[in-house]
């Protein structure tokens, strides 16, 4: 019973982030790509230690796959963040079909204050 | 918060006293500290931990349901081959002042697919995240005020 479970965890962890790898090469622009990569897989290398966790039933093991998700959870954010505001102020260009773009207009404004 | 960190110690001093280092141990201790720290706030008088648990544990179910749904969301607009994305970049105006709510609150918002939050305007007044699916404008806004926000300054306040 336990196994079925934890094979269904593996599986959809794995299926996870093959999808993540497709969507990095699918996305037209740097924040999609950023949105699609950084949190599936951060999902799936959950799903796939915490199935390793549960596999040992062991206090040692357990406390350490909490400790890996939870510093995941923790670095992969602000890590996607930093890299997402990097390229906006770079000049990466959005993809051709994006609706709006409020930040835009705060920078614009913010600039204007300077001068 | 601090009565979470007391949980978690009263629940290590319970593995570390039954000697018996296995995960049903742990989720035994964890049950027994709940116990102790809910009596013991009822003999003092203050009524926090009971309240704040479970609107703590409906925060973690709702942020992992949150996460399945964006997944999922994502995951069939990469396999199928058309695109229907409608990308946008929003301005949220903030409830959250302290820079901790800040941290969590942009964080938890980077982590559901589809959002990536980019910026913290200078007053900490509004910030600007990127959206994947942005069909109305105005209800992604209160999607995301009245779902994260509003349920985290429930947890932290």
């Amino acid at each position: 019973m336990s196994e079925t479970i934890l094979s269904v965890m593996l599986i959809t962890g794995a299926f996870f982030i093959l999808i993540s790898a497709i969507g990095i090469v699918k996305m037209p622009d740097i924040f999609m790509r950023m949105s699609s990569s950084t949190k599936a897989s951060t999902l799936g290398i959950a799903l796939i230690v915490i199935a390793a966790g549960i596999f040992f039933n062991d206090i040692g093991v357990f406390s350490r796959v909490v400790l890996i998700s939870l510093f995941l959870l923790i670095t992969a954010p602000v890590a996607a963040h930093m890299l997402g505001k990097a390229a906006y102020l770079e000049g990466d260009k959005l993809w051709e079909n994006t609706q709006f773009d409020r930040y835009k207009e705060y920078i614009e404004k913010e600039e204007k204050e300077i001068k | 918060m601090n009565k979470v960190f007391l949980n978690l110690a009263l629940t290590v001093a319970w593995v570390f006293l039954t000697g018996e280092f296995t995960l049903t141990n742990f989720v035994e201790g964890f049950i027994v500290a709940v116990i102790v720290l809910i009596v013991s706030d009822y003999v003092v008088g203050q009524n926090l931990y009971i309240k704040k648990l479970p609107i703590f544990v409906m925060f973690v179910f709702f942020f992992i349901k949150e996460l399945v749904v964006a997944n999922l969301k994502v995951a069939y607009d990469i396999l199928t081959p058309r695109n229907l994305m409608k990308p946008g970049i929003i301005k949220v105006p903030l409830d959250a002042k302290s820079d901790l709510e800040l941290t969590i609150l942009s964080n938890l918002i980077t982590l559901t697919p589809g959002t990536l939050s980019l910026e913290i305007s200078k007053d900490k007044e509004f910030l600007f995240v990127h959206c994947m699916y942005v069909t109305d404008e105005k209800e992604m806004i209160s999607g995301i005020k009245n779902g994260f926000e509003k349920r985290l300054l429930e947890v932290l306040r």
